[in-house]
């Protein structure tokens, strides 16, 4: 039984298709990277998954026990929390907001799996830091304990790289790495950075005019990857230079 | 001084008027900080010009209790600004200050056509700047601001961590199932219900500073949402009560002596943070 399982999406904005023909699932443990052109709908996508929008046709189905908002999700940052007044701790804390449902404070239960999650990422020293004081790095792992406290299974992350030095950059991948195979969590991961996402990912959604879904190998195989990858900076360059401009 | 003090607190309106505004400023920095840090600042500007209007209006009406109007209308605008904020025609800002300087001049225009009042201009300055309104409180408007700030305490501290969620992350409150526009509607209707409030103490015009200026103040100091919260609320009922008893004293305006005494503090709050290093 697949974890989250997507048929025939269509996808766009009042009515306006952005994508279309959308079939994909995840099983417990992959780790899928979705890449493609700015503007092909990645975000759209991502977003459609997470419930924040509806597509305009097709069906998203959750199993495994798996229900929407038991995603952890880890978006861009916002110019608000740039500047936002905040603790570490609370901010992991607010993760565990579904679980508490109603109710209107957090419970033991919840401050104990937050604590479990700071330790996770190395925050247990920085628990009464102000997020807005912290390095570009720890602000992406306090948002990486808050999906974690959201989740068991599923940890959607979009761009979680982007902005991060090279160095960071690597670091933020092997944490995730050690997550999907260490912990088993399920990571569905939307990329800019093609080389690093065949590197790490065991499955490969390509989206824009036409689509691509199917392991990194197959991916590697395909004249998806020869074009697109072509287009891209050389691995192990951090950052990716040719986001795929116009390939016309 | 203390003596003069002692001496006007055994008048009833005094009591009164040191009850309500230390309750207004409470619940008005309360609400403010989550309005600084969502970018809504300009909201609450936008809802005192539409309560001046909607108080323009119902006194051309000759309402005997004008707050069973501005109350509703002010709530109703609260909830309209909210939905054209994600508008993309009209963008949020350009649609907020086409509503609030719309019912600045339609207001004065009505008062200005059908005032039946001798001292016109009076009337207008003292419901922008809050003038000696606050001094002829009955005791049945401060029992009326005692229940609405219970009920707003009550709100804030219930739903303190739904709204920090949504005041930090919306997209990630609303993906983990948490209804962030039912909460943003709970914010509007607060707002809406405090600036009402607030303009018995200091006028339409200057509400905004009691909404943003203990909040900013705080937000120099302390690091985390909780500490930023308390501080602005002691910060904001300190000024408020320091405000009215020196105006009292002085017989200066309540409002602006207030404000002056939020901005006294703010600037102390940025020389500490700028002192410590952090500002």
């Amino acid at each position: 039984m697949a974890l989250l399982s997507c048929r025939d999406l269509v996808l766009g904005y009042d009515g306006t298709p952005v994508l279309s023909g959308v079939n994909f699932e995840i099983s417990q443990g992959d780790y899928l990277c979705i890449v493609g052109e700015n503007g092909s709908g990645k975000s759209t996508l991502m977003k459609t998954v997470l419930g924040l929008q509806r597509p305009l046709r097709g069906t998203i189905a959750f199993g495994d026990g798996l229900r929407q908002t038991e995603i952890g999700y880890l978006p861009q940052q916002t110019a608000v929390q740039k500047d936002f007044p905040a603790t570490v701790r609370e901010i992991v804390l607010s993760g565990c907001q579904a679980r508490v449902g109603r109710r209107p404070f957090y419970g033991k239960a919840e401050k104990a799996l937050c604590a479990q999650n700071m330790a996770r990422m190395d925050l247990s020293p920085l628990e009464r830091r102000c997020y807005r004081e912290l390095s570009g790095g720890q602000q992406q792992r306090v948002l990486l304990a808050r999906a974690l406290c959201a989740t068991r299974k599923l940890l959607v992350l979009d761009e979680p790289v982007s902005g991060l030095d090279p160095h960071v950059t690597q670091e933020m991948y092997a944490l995730i790495r050690k997550l999907n195979r260490e912990d088993g969590i399920t990571v569905m991961m939307i990329s800019h950075d093609i080389a690093a996402s065949v590197r790490e990912a065991t499955h490969i959604l390509h989206v824009g005019q036409e689509l691509f879904f199917g392991t990194t190998e197959a991916y590697l195989a395909s004249p998806f990857a020869a074009r697109f990858l072509s287009l891209s900076a050389p691995a192990g360059a951090a950052r990716p230079s040719g986001k795929g401009g116009g390939a016309a | 001084m203390i003596e003069t003090i002692g001496t006007y607190l055994q008048f009833p309106f005094v009591r009164y008027a040191l009850i309500v505004g230390v309750l207004i400023a409470l619940c008005s920095s309360l609400m403010g900080v989550t309005l600084v840090l969502k970018r809504f600042s300009f909201i609450g500007d936008g809802l005192s010009h539409v309560a001046f209007g909607a108080m323009a209006i119902a006194s051309v009406l000759h309402l005997t209790d004008d707050m069973l109007f501005v109350m509703p209308v002010t709530v109703l605008c609260a909830v309209l600004l909210l939905k054209t904020g994600r508008n993309t025609r009209i963008k949020g800002d350009a649609a907020i200050a086409m509503i609030s300087v719309g019912a600045l001049a339609l207001g004065y225009l009505l008062m200005n056509l059908f005032s039946t009042s001798s001292n016109l201009s009076g009337d207008v300055c003292s419901t922008l700047f809050g003038s000696t309104s606050i001094l002829t409180l009955t005791r049945g408007e401060v029992w009326l601001c005692i229940v609405l700030s219970v009920f707003v305490v009550a709100v804030f501290v219930l739903f303190y961590n739904k709204i920090f969620a949504v005041t930090f992350d919306e997209d990630f409150a609303r993906a983990a199932g948490t209804r962030a526009e039912a909460y943003n509607l709970l914010i509007a209707i607060v707002i809406a219900v405090i600036i009402v409030l607030a303009m018995n103490l200091v006028g339409s015009l200057l509400i905004s500073a009691l909404i943003i200026f203990p909040a900013m103040s705080a937000m120099r100091l302390y690091k985390s949402f909780l500490s930023v919260t308390v501080c602005s609320a002691v910060l904001s009922v300190l000024c408020a009560l320091a405000g009215i008893l020196v105006s009292i004293v002085a017989g200066t305006p309540v409002g602006s002596t207030i404000v002056a005494v939020d901005i006294a503090a703010f600037l102390i709050c940025l020389i500490i943070a700028k002192v410590r290093g952090n500002g």
